[in-house]
């Protein structure tokens, strides 16, 4: 690159600072990195009101195509656009073939887990899972002992969160592998993108992703039970209050299949139906987006109304295929993540492609100890939870949120971990008329129906906030379009 | 289609309906209270009350302006326009993935109108601006719906819903105006009695089609005539039961249930009363029996419709 166009960057980026964290852009020097050349020179020669037309005509493209959250509590229901940002977010093919192999392998393992801790628990009798922290998860379902799962599948539809860090690795933070969400606007980032940009999406060769609905339905056609070869496939949503509530309804409709409540189910002799205009019409497969806590008040909390009664009997009967499966949220829980490597080691007799985030368990003395002794620069989470709630980051807490959490985790120990705060990756955004560099995470979906299938390609999730470690939606985080190359 | 889906949409379709309803009889009602030497505007206002169907606490006080602004504006009162939008916007958000996107915008458009802070300002000035807008937004609703959405058994639910409200509604009207068209007026040739009838006939956006066919002679028997049983009128009590009995069959060729014969029944003895009978032979009998019969066999459809589509019992369905 030039010296002049070099310049002209220095003029859009304005502010933009290169420390410690990677930088999707450029490297420690200030060069631009080879594959984002292209994407570089193209802002370097836009007029500045250029680029924030292209920002409107996005905004505007969001807004009719209704990809909008729904803000209640106000009588009138306000409707907002996901915060997102204009600049694509590039994978080299390199970094996505690792990162797919590594996923790959990483999903197989868990749900060979999955199958092992629900059966025979080869892998706790062998002592490589202590038991006890599999029978103190909150999300351990004893009603899945001994239950036969469809190709033995457990876990289906999987939005495992990659972090970057400063060496340029990729490591897995954490495997969502109860109800993952935000493919949906995967899938609408990439349709504004190509509308925004699509010369230089023409000219970088990206990877198509627009197929996912349809890998999705094969995925949940594949998983149909034994004798029903034209299922009838419903997306099970909370309903119209659900913050997901777009989500449920876009999938729904992009896949041609029916979105049903739980109001809509009826179970008879231990199969599901639902109720149409045509009578009682049998339930084959349900992709369920309702939590295993609400999803049959039969077994599950008793004071649901989301779910359906009977459906985990119909479910265990083999008369309906529900997945994700129950329980699977033992396999997300922080605690065993931990454990991750060892489950690859154990069921596949392979080195995990993809690493850990160096993780604390609580219930270690020593561990605990060293934690204790440094809140200050750690990150420290809710085993059980997600979204980015239940949690302290260390290095921007107070002495009192301190406090707090050193008494939590004094008092329940198994219900926390602790991690290193990771300096992880930064990725250009558009703020106002320049560039800055955002902190940004990205979550591939998995499917894993007949085999395992990944678009390439994913979410890529930004703290908008400057110096924020957020990258929640639900928490001031935005998205951006995830362009792996050819 | 799954039976919540077809409620939802049944009752988008209803609630706006009657929204234009209410918004057509007020602006005609408003429309003759300005001329003072016909009946007094409390008659006209009880009329109008009467004929929606006796909404409650909308006593005749003296002030038009406020009681027209609770009837269109206040979402408290659950049989005002706003309620109305309301209502339809919540059954549409709720089959959000069944319906186009120019309908479900064209909906919040209407729903953010009546809304709006300016909407009750502008209605002081320009009444009849704001009430033409509303029906406006209805129309291009139902527009964007014929064009727009596939005519499965979605649209054939929503063709239902339209229908069924409308022969009621035009059957209640009717029955309330019926015994005063034929009163003989309280002055000869003051033009207050041609003011009401073209009235009514406005009530139905039926005036001018009915000087197509009759001229503009009106007669009291005529527009009974033209209300009641014209075949080709769409705001026509016969026509909309016409189309109540073809939406009917269409959501049995789109794939929902064989009509049981009680419905079947129901809606057949309802299409030939309209079909097989002259204004002549009606007014010679009880025509206020003969338009209450109507409102009575809309309702036990409409309930044969829950009972066999939507409320069904799961006993039933599991014996077929």
């Amino acid at each position: 690159m030039s010296v002049d166009s070099t310049a002209e960057l220095d003029a859009l980026y304005g502010d933009y600072p290169l420390d410690r964290a990677f930088d999707e852009m450029r490297e420690p020097n200030g060069d631009v990195r080879p594959h984002y050349q292209a994407l570089a020179e193209t802002l370097a020669h836009l007029p500045p009101d250029e680029l924030q037309r292209c920002k409107q005509s996005a905004d505007l493209s969001f807004l009719t195509q209704g990809i909008t959250f729904t803000v209640y509590g106000r009588q009138e229901g306000t409707e907002q656009i996901f915060p997102y940002d204009l600049l694509p977010r590039l994978v080299t093919a390199a970094e996505w073939d690792l990162i797919e192999r590594g996923l790959t392998q990483r999903i197989t393992a868990l749900n060979l887990f999955l199958r092992d801790v629900y059966s025979e628990a080869k892998i706790l009798n062998d002592r490589v899972v202590p038991r006890e922290l599999v029978y103190s998860c909150k999300h351990y379902r004893r009603q899945m002992r001994g239950l036969q799962v469809p190709r033995n599948v457990y876990i289906s539809v999987v939005g495992s969160d990659l972090l970057r860090l400063n060496t340029g690795e990729f490591v897995v933070l954490e495997d969502n592998l109860r109800v993952p969400s935000g493919v949906s606007y995967m899938l609408t980032n990439r349709r504004v993108m190509k509308r925004t940009f699509p010369q230089l999406f023409h000219s970088y060769g990206v990877r198509p992703i627009e197929h996912y609905p349809q890998l999705l339905l094969a995925t949940l056609r594949s998983l149909s039970p034994e004798g029903r070869p034209e299922p009838n496939i419903v997306l099970l949503t909370p309903g119209v209050f659900n913050s997901a509530y777009f989500e449920h309804t876009y999938l729904a409709r992009q896949m041609g299949i029916d979105l049903v409540e739980g109001r809509d189910l009826v179970t008879h002799d231990n199969v599901v139906y639902m109720r149409t205009t045509d009578g009682l019409k049998r339930v084959d497969v349900i992709y369920r987006r309702v939590d295993d806590d609400f999803s049959d008040p039969l077994i599950f909390r008793a004071d649901s109304i989301l779910g359906c009664t009977g459906l985990f009997n119909a479910y265990r009967a083999g008369n309906v295929t529900v997945t994700n499966a129950f329980g699977t949220g033992l396999a997300d829980d922080k605690a065993l993540y931990a454990y991750v490597p060892d489950i690859v080691h154990y069921y596949l007799d392979e080195d995990p492609i993809l690493n850990n985030v160096k993780t604390f368990l609580m219930t270690e003395d020593k561990a605990r100890k060293h934690v204790l002794a440094n809140l200050d620069k750690l990150v420290v989470k809710a085993v059980g939870e997600s979204g980015g709630y239940g949690m302290l980051i260390g290095p921007h807490s107070t002495a009192r949120q301190r406090e707090e959490f050193a008494g939590r985790i004094e008092a329940n120990p198994r219900n926390y971990i602790a991690q290193p705060t990771l300096d992880f990756s930064r990725a250009p955004c558009l703020i106002g008329n320049h560039l800055e560099p955002r902190h940004v995470d990205l979550r591939p979906y998995v499917l894993f129906g007949d085999k395992v299938n990944i678009v390439p390609g994913g979410l890529t999730r930004v703290a908008l906030e400057r110096g924020s470690l957020v990258v929640n939606s639900s928490q001031g985080g935005g998205s951006k379009d995830t362009w792996v190359l050819e | 289609m799954l039976s919540r889906v077809a409620d939802s949409l049944y009752w988008m379709s209803r609630y706006l309906e009657r929204a234009e309803n209410i918004m057509r009889q007020l602006d005609v009602t408003m429309s003759l209270m300005l001329d003072t030497g016909g009946a007094s505007a409390e008659t006209h206002w009880q009329l109008l009350v009467a004929s929606l169907g006796y909404p409650a606490e909308l006593e005749w006080g003296g002030d038009l302006e406020s009681l027209a602004k609770t009837l269109i504006f206040d979402p408290e009162y659950p049989a005002s326009v706003t309620a109305c939008i309301n209502e339809a916007r919540e059954n549409a958000r709720q089959v959000r993935e069944e319906i186009s996107t120019e309908q479900w915008s064209r909906l919040n458009r209407l729903y953010h109108q009546m809304h709006s802070p300016h909407a009750q300002t502008e209605f002081k000035s320009n009444i009849n601006d704001v009430l033409a807008s509303v029906v406006d937004g209805i129309h291009l609703f139902k527009g964007v719906s014929d064009t727009t959405m596939i005519h499965g058994q979605g649209w054939h639910f929503i063709r239902l819903g339209r229908y069924l409200e409308r022969s009621y509604a035009i059957a209640t009207l009717l029955e309330v105006y019926q015994p005063r068209l034929f009163q003989p007026p309280e002055r000869e040739h003051s033009g207050y009695q041609y003011l009401e009838q073209v009235g009514l006939l406005r009530c139905c956006t039926a005036f001018e089609a009915y000087c197509q066919v009759y001229t503009a002679d009106l007669t009291p028997d005529r527009i009974l005539e033209f209300l009641l049983l014209n075949r080709d009128f769409p705001h026509a009590i016969r026509y909309s039961v016409d189309g109540v009995r073809q939406a009917i069959r269409s959501i049995q060729y789109t794939g929902g249930r064989r009509p049981p014969d009680e419905l079947t029944a129901g809606i057949g003895r309802l299409h030939a009363m309209l079909g097989f009978t002259t204004i002549g032979e009606i007014l010679a009998g009880d025509s206020a029996a003969f338009l209450h019969t109507i409102r009575e066999q809309c309702m036990h459809i409409h309930e044969l419709v829950y009972r066999y589509y939507i409320q069904y019992s799961i006993q039933s369905a599991l014996a077929t």
